[in-house]
């Protein structure tokens, strides 16, 4: 015979065990339902300290498909390298703005950009960047155009740009513009004077 | 020099009368003529038994594969098959053997009819093989096989050995122009090249490279005396229109090798401009030798219309209901009509969701010397139509006939502006907001001829305007009229 107080008390237990594992359960769902929270992926901004200098930015704006220029006062390393790369996030910050005239996905960056000699530069996206880029034709082109005539026009002696995401090739930025080959700057030069006008 | 009969070869043995020194000359050169009819025999034999093949039709491409026999049936490599049309890989693990093609995963095992596809079963009928490496598949599994592999429809004719891959078909139609003297007519839905013979009472023309099918009845008849009938066959990856004829006949191609005329050997030549290449047919009993016939025409259509994007590459997302792939393949569909309307030879270079490398647009577009390319986009944002020109890349320069291939496009570029231009300019006359610029957009940099690619963009804020018939007509038309405007131009290109 069982003592009374001891099945009273493994009832209890077992009740007690029962009501965790349904608040665990529920509590799991919970856990499963609720997005992980977001990081900030907004690329830094350029340095606010320092001496600031005048650049102008080629803009892409999506609704009459052109690519305007755009004077801005950003602060600027002084090593060429550093201001090409300060030169692309400050462009790319602009695009990441909601009102912006050309919206870029969330935590687009520009990892880097090499500078090598003869007149060759090489920007490194992060794959955020092409992921979440737009696809089409247009809108592709004046991603491009517009990064590589920003830089071109404020780094003297660039000649041709590779893009690189993640520090490797890729076919496409989203699909269409192409990303194997070496961009003529001269070419994109003569592009941009193209998209400049509706 | 000593001959020994080794240690195989026992005395009194047949074998033994090689050794010469025990072999008088006559039972020598015995042995020797029946050697030689021996070899001769088992090397007719062999000639005698055809190999068996297995055509195979894609838009990327057309290509003939040998078959092989296991266990009383026809077998190929599904390697082999898959090859031409996408990325595909394999591995062996023991008796297992792994394919990706594209994004698809399929596991064969040696011995067993079962396969897996994509996670689920796909019976063969038949048991699969591994043989150094290669996996071999039943002919008749292909069927059903490849619709899950390719992710689309596929046509197989297994006794003939052939394989259509997708909506390929080429079809035609045969009449009776006239019937004294009769001219006999057969009108083709895209160019052939077949090879024509003759024997008596009959020509034949073989098709070897086109997807040609029956028409509804394979036997065609006409009610002439001279040419009464017509008859359509196909075995070991050929199709065969046969003609009889009581009368000596020749064939004349017209149309850049879409009509074939039949006509009496001594009747004039009654064909459309072009049409001069002939041979002849002869009744018995004194059949005429024939040769194969090439048409006289370098390049199998003038345009190449480009739908792109299709099959796992979706282009860009129009809408949650819309792709942009399909939209391509809706208005490249259009444009062909359009220009077939004003005698523009056109090939659609993806008529279904097929998957199509960029480089294999090229190349087909190179290979066939076409007058223009023209690739067709889709996209939501901004209004009306983009026409684009190759943006060339920075790019090594031509290395004497060898073009740098992804520079190819430098020769042309200046007649690719001319057409851009003009289809800018018909836009403009339809009052569809236009923009004429360059683009790095693959191919149109690999292409030696002239090319241009065209983005279709609601002209307001609704992208389900893109779908609508009377919109596209209105681009296709545009592009059309521009394209026959400039068709001197672009015709002595290449």
């Amino acid at each position: 015979m069982i003592p009374r107080q001891l099945v009273i008390a493994l009832t209890a237990l077992l009740l007690l065990a029962l009501g965790l594992g349904i608040y665990a359960w529920h509590m799991r769902k919970t856990v499963a339902a609720t997005p992980p929270p977001e990081g900030d992926t907004r690329p830094l901004a350029p340095p606010v300290a320092g001496p600031t200098e005048r650049v102008t930015l080629f803009v892409a704006h999506d609704s009459d498909g052109t690519l305007r220029p755009e004077s801005a006062q950003i602060p600027m390393p002084s090593g060429r390298q550093q201001r090409a790369e300060e030169l692309l996030r400050s462009l790319v910050s602009l695009y990441l703005d909601k009102s912006s005239p050309h919206v870029l996905g969330a935590g687009s960056d520009v990892r880097s950009v090499f500078l090598i000699d003869p007149g060759v530069a090489v920007i490194d996206l992060n794959s955020a960047f092409a992921d979440t880029h737009r696809s089409g034709v247009l809108v592709e082109e004046l991603t491009v155009a517009s990064l590589i005539h920003t830089v071109s026009a404020n780094t003297p002696g660039i000649t041709k740009v590779k893009i690189l995401v993640e520090g490797k090739d890729r076919d496409t930025l989203a699909g269409h513009a192409d990303l194997n080959d070496f961009y003529d700057v001269n070419a994109v030069n003569q592009l941009a004077t193209q998209l400049q006008s509706p | 020099m000593r001959w020994t009969s080794g240690g195989g070869a026992r005395k009194g043995s047949p074998f033994s009368t090689l050794n010469p020194g025990r072999t008088n000359p006559s039972q020598k050169w015995g042995t020797w003529i029946a050697l030689v009819a021996l070899a001769a025999f088992l090397v007719l034999s062999l000639a005698a038994a055809p190999e068996k093949h297995l055509s195979v039709y894609s838009v990327a491409a057309n290509y003939s594969l040998p078959l092989t026999q296991r266990d009383n049936r026809d077998y190929v490599g599904l390697l082999e098959v898959l090859e031409p049309l996408g990325k595909v890989s394999a591995k062996t693990e023991g008796s297992r053997w792994r394919l990706r093609y594209n994004s698809t995963e399929a596991e064969f095992q040696a011995g067993k009819n079962k396969a897996k596809v994509q996670g689920k079963d796909a019976d063969m009928g038949a048991k699969f093989f591994v043989e150094n490496n290669r996996g071999l598949v039943p002919v008749s599994a292909l069927s059903s096989l490849l619709p899950r592999i390719l992710g689309g429809p596929v046509t197989l004719h297994e006794d003939a050995g052939r394989l259509f891959i997708g909506s390929i078909a080429t079809h035609f139609t045969a009449s009776l122009a006239s019937a004294n003297p009769p001219r006999l007519v057969f009108n083709f839905s895209a160019p052939v090249n077949p090879q024509i013979s003759s024997e008596p009472g009959a020509l034949r023309m073989t098709f070897s490279h086109e997807p040609l099918v029956a028409p509804a009845s394979p036997t065609l008849t006409f009610g002439n005396k001279m040419i009464p009938s017509a008859n359509f066959s196909e075995s070991n990856g050929n199709a065969v229109v046969t003609v009889s004829a009581t009368i000596p006949v020749m064939a004349s191609f017209s149309n850049n090798g879409r009509t074939v005329t039949i006509i009496p050997t001594n009747a004039p030549a009654q064909t459309a401009s072009g049409g001069t290449e002939t041979t002849g047919a002869s009744p018995p009993p004194s059949p005429v030798p024939t040769a194969p016939v090439q048409p006289p025409v370098a390049r199998k259509c003038f345009a190449v219309v480009d739908a792109s994007h299709g099959g796992d590459d979706h282009g860009e997302t129009l809408s949650p209901t819309l792709l942009e792939k399909d939209v391509t393949v809706a208005l490249a569909r259009g444009l062909r009509q359009e220009l077939e309307s004003r005698g523009i030879t056109t090939l659609v270079l993806r008529d279904s969701d097929a998957n199509l490398s960029l480089d294999q647009r090229a190349i087909f577009t190179n290979a066939d010397h076409a007058a223009i390319y023209i690739a067709v986009h889709a996209a939501s944002s901004g209004h009306g139509v983009r026409v684009y020109t190759a943006l060339l890349p920075a790019a090594d320069d031509d290395r004497g006939p060898f073009r740098n291939w992804t520079s190819a496009q430098r020769g042309a570029l200046t007649l690719s502006r001319t057409a851009a231009t003009a289809v800018a300019s018909e836009m403009q006359k339809r009052q569809i907001p236009v923009r004429n610029v360059g683009a790095p957009l693959r191919p149109l940099n690999n292409l030696t001829g002239p090319a241009i690619a065209v983005e279709v963009a609601p002209q307001g804020s609704d992208v389900s305007q893109i779908t609508a018939p009377d919109y596209q007509q209105l681009i296709t038309s545009a592009i059309a009229t521009a394209v026959a405007a400039t068709r001197d131009q672009l015709g002595v290109a290449q």
